[in-house]
């Protein structure tokens, strides 16, 4: 599904990524941790198309297709999708209003029919139940005031509703309790699929415990240092980023 | 807003043209000769088939105007206009005494057509009355019946010059006098057509009440006239719109609009203007030099502006309310935007004269390429005007670096009494929001219409449902291009 090779990466001239290789599956949950300032956001940055991140050597291919020459939007309507660490608002948009245009983009980009406003809210209003995302919330302009947790709640929903084929999710446990990490991590492991894969990019290993990965990366200063199955999440747990980025070396 | 009203808003993406109303009609015309003299004015007049005392009052207006410079205080820059290089008349020939749509020219309903109005059948479910004047003349009229019925008089105000001489006479000029201003006064001498409304005392208008305006004729200024007059107790929604084909020369707008509120009386007005606003050089485009103003003449009368302004090269309009009135109130809502070279001067004045009268403001202004957005409004409180109140917002979003947003308040208060708020934010489209659209499957155009509707919200609510969905479309074909 996605094969990233020797990916090096610069933001305002300055390397971040200095040679990433990375290979995801179909059905597949693989988490990438390391400390800060590695270039996990970075990577999911990248993957998503976001401008000013320069892709100057390496290659990204997605599905046997060559990734990188795609604008973001194309890349959403054939399915990739991030979940965002820091989720944006937009006065005077409402949620339920965006989820529809932003459908509707995709559908269009795929040749498909629009879905009429009856259509989406039902369609909505289904997979906001199963995530407690409220019709409430659903009217409110697009994250403004809402908590920590509703905002990655609506991260997850907009995942639920787009059913991507490559999801990243970014810090998605960041400032959240353990109640809302909890109902996060049941609505993620909702969307595991035998066609879908997932990139769960985290800090801490507490996440891990929820969504259990097939397989666990290290990366540090912009390489991948260290890879294996979920029980890698302990020993870094146990022994921290430094010793694992050391003996690594 | 409702959620059901949201969702009819429709996605701009579909919309491919720049400015899908550049087309022009290929009527045969009847023009006054090049230039402005009295001959001009005796000329527009006679073919109005008008009284003594309407050229006497044109007339007047002309003499006065020969003595007056024009303003230059606002924030815009244009060349020298030549008054005796365009044409102040122009209508399609053998077009009088139409008695029903079908005996209307083919060609000019196929542009109404283009425009998207409803002049049909369809305006019965629309509940729209449309008076349609197509550059000097009105060439249709409709529902006159059911408005009869309500005694509502909705007719060009040539007509009303002819059939309603005291109620013309009596209201005409004394909002805005023919010696106000320099374009207010040459439109008072060469107005060639226009709307005229009376509601009776007591009476709700039974339906929204609509005129379009479009300048066809090239090298031709369009001088409409429109004259409002909302008896005790009553109440009416007006609606214009307005557009104009592409030319690369520039033409002259001056309009004047005047609302009369009696006691207890209400008057909302809701403007849609997209005159052409020349390409993306600054060529061509229209100057729109437009009088607005309304006088709350009667004790808890109302009268409420709603504007979105998208269009035309320079924009020079301050649409106002005198409150003269005890507790009356005046509301100002607007929506300005400003693209590529266009420029806009726009904004409010709020005179309050009378005790516990009470203003809002609400303005957002958008300015993207090399544009130029000024919001200037005056707010000033009488010495009796006990206890006057006003808030005002002004709100503007920059989209990229190279335009400008300016705001101007003036505040003028002699009464003690009065609380007079302002604010004012000026923010940028941020580089995470349109990321977090694009990452959703939501392209540029479609994203940047998306976040400047969600910025303007507030006013576009204020608008009547048939003309939100236009205008939010609008905004989303003047910003196309915006962000590169």
């Amino acid at each position: 599904m996605l094969d990233i090779k020797n990916l090096h990466v610069a933001v305002d001239g300055k390397e971040i990524l200095k040679g990433l290789s990375l290979k995801v599956e179909a059905g597949q949950v693989h988490a990438i941790m390391g400390p800060n300032g590695s270039g996990k956001s970075t990577l999911s940055y990248v993957l998503a198309g976001r401008a000013g991140y320069d892709i100057t050597e390496g290659s990204i291919s997605y599905n046997g297709e060559d990734l990188v020459p795609l604008p973001p939007e194309e890349r959403a309507a054939k399915g990739v999708f991030l979940a965002m660490q820091y989720p944006v608002e937009i006065p005077g948009v409402t949620t339920m209003m965006f989820l529809k245009s932003a459908l509707n983009a995709q559908r269009r980009s795929r040749g498909e029919s629009e879905m009429d406003a009856i259509g989406v809210l039902k369609t909505v209003r289904k997979k906001a139940a199963a995530l407690n995302v409220s019709e409430e919330m659903l009217k409110r302009a697009l994250n403004v005031g809402f908590s920590g947790g509703e905002k990655k709640r609506l991260e997850i929903l907009q995942m639920a509703l787009f059913e991507p084929k490559l999801a990243i999710l970014d810090e998605t446990d960041s400032g959240l309790d353990i109640d809302a990490l909890r109902l996060v991590a049941e609505g993620v492991n909702g969307l595991r699929a035998p066609e879908r894969a997932m990139l769960v990019i985290t800090h801490y290993q507490r996440l891990l415990d929820y969504i259990v990965p097939d397989r666990i990366h290290v990366l540090a200063k912009g390489r991948i240092v260290a890879e294996g199955g979920k029980e890698l999440a302990l020993e870094l747990e146990a022994k921290g980023y430094e010793q694992i980025v050391k003996d690594a070396a | 807003m409702s959620s059901a009203a949201l969702e009819t808003k429709e996605t701009v993406a579909g919309l491919g043209e720049k400015y899908k109303y550049g087309f022009v009609t290929d009527i045969e015309m009847e023009r006054a000769p090049k230039g402005l003299s009295e001959d001009t004015v005796r000329y527009i007049s006679a073919k109005k088939g008008e009284p003594d005392w309407m050229l006497e009052w044109r007339l007047g207006a002309f003499r006065r105007w020969l003595s007056m410079k024009e303003p230059s205080w606002a924030r815009v820059h244009y060349p020298a206009i030549d008054y005796q290089n365009a044409y102040y008349y122009a209508a399609p020939k053998n077009t009088p005494l139409k008695q029903s749509l079908d005996e209307v020219d083919p060609k000019l309903l196929e542009t109404y057509k283009k425009l998207g109005i409803p002049l049909h059948e369809q305006m019965a479910l629309a509940g729209v009355a449309v008076d349609a004047v197509f550059d000097s003349v009105s060439v249709a009229t409709t529902f006159k019946e059911k408005l009869n019925e309500a005694g509502v008089i909705f007719c060009p105000i040539s007509e009303a010059i002819r059939d309603y001489p005291d109620l013309v006479k009596k209201y005409l000029g004394t909002v805005v006098p023919v010696t106000d201003n320099f374009f207010a006064t040459l439109n008072s001498a060469v107005f060639s057509d226009g709307t005229f409304v009376y509601v009776p005392k007591g009476v709700r208008c039974p339906m929204e009440l609509s005129t379009y305006f479009r300048i066809n004729a090239s090298e031709t200024g369009q001088f409409e006239r429109t004259l409002i007059v909302a008896d005790e107790g009553s109440y009416v929604s007006y609606l214009e719109g307005c557009t104009a084909p592409k030319r690369d020369e520039n033409q002259l707008h001056a309009a004047v609009v005047e609302l009369v509120a009696l006691d207890n009386a209400e008057i909302k007005y809701s403007t849609v203007q997209n005159w052409y606003p020349g390409d993306e050089n600054g060529l061509g485009g229209i100057y729109n030099f437009v009088t607005k103003r309304g006088d709350c003449r009667g004790v808890r009368s109302k009268i409420s502006w709603t504007q979105v302004e998208t269009g035309s090269a320079i924009t020079w309009k301050y649409p106002s309310c005198i409150l003269r009135g005890d507790e009356s109130v005046g509301e100002f809502y607007s929506i300005a935007i400003a693209n590529n070279y266009q420029q806009a001067d726009t904004g409010t004045k709020m005179i309050h004269l009378g005790k516990n009268t009470r203003s809002r403001i609400i303005s957002k202004g958008i300015s993207a390429g090399k544009a130029q957005n000024t919001y200037r409004g005056l707010v000033s409180v009488y010495g009796k005007a006990e206890n006057a109140r006003n808030f005002t917002q002004c709100d503007s979003l920059l989209i990229g670096g190279e335009c400008g947003a300016h705001t101007v308040p003036y505040i003028e208060s002699r009464n003690p009494s009065a609380r007079i708020e302002h604010e004012a934010t000026t923010s940028k489209i941020a580089e995470d929001q349109l990321f977090y659209c694009l990452q959703r499957g939501i392209g540029q155009e479609e994203a940047v219409a998306l976040i400047v509707n969600g910025f303007c919200k507030e006013v576009l609510q204020q608008l009547p449902m048939e003309f939100a969905v236009e205008a939010q479309k609008l905004v989303g074909i003047s910003l196309e291009g915006s962000v590169g």
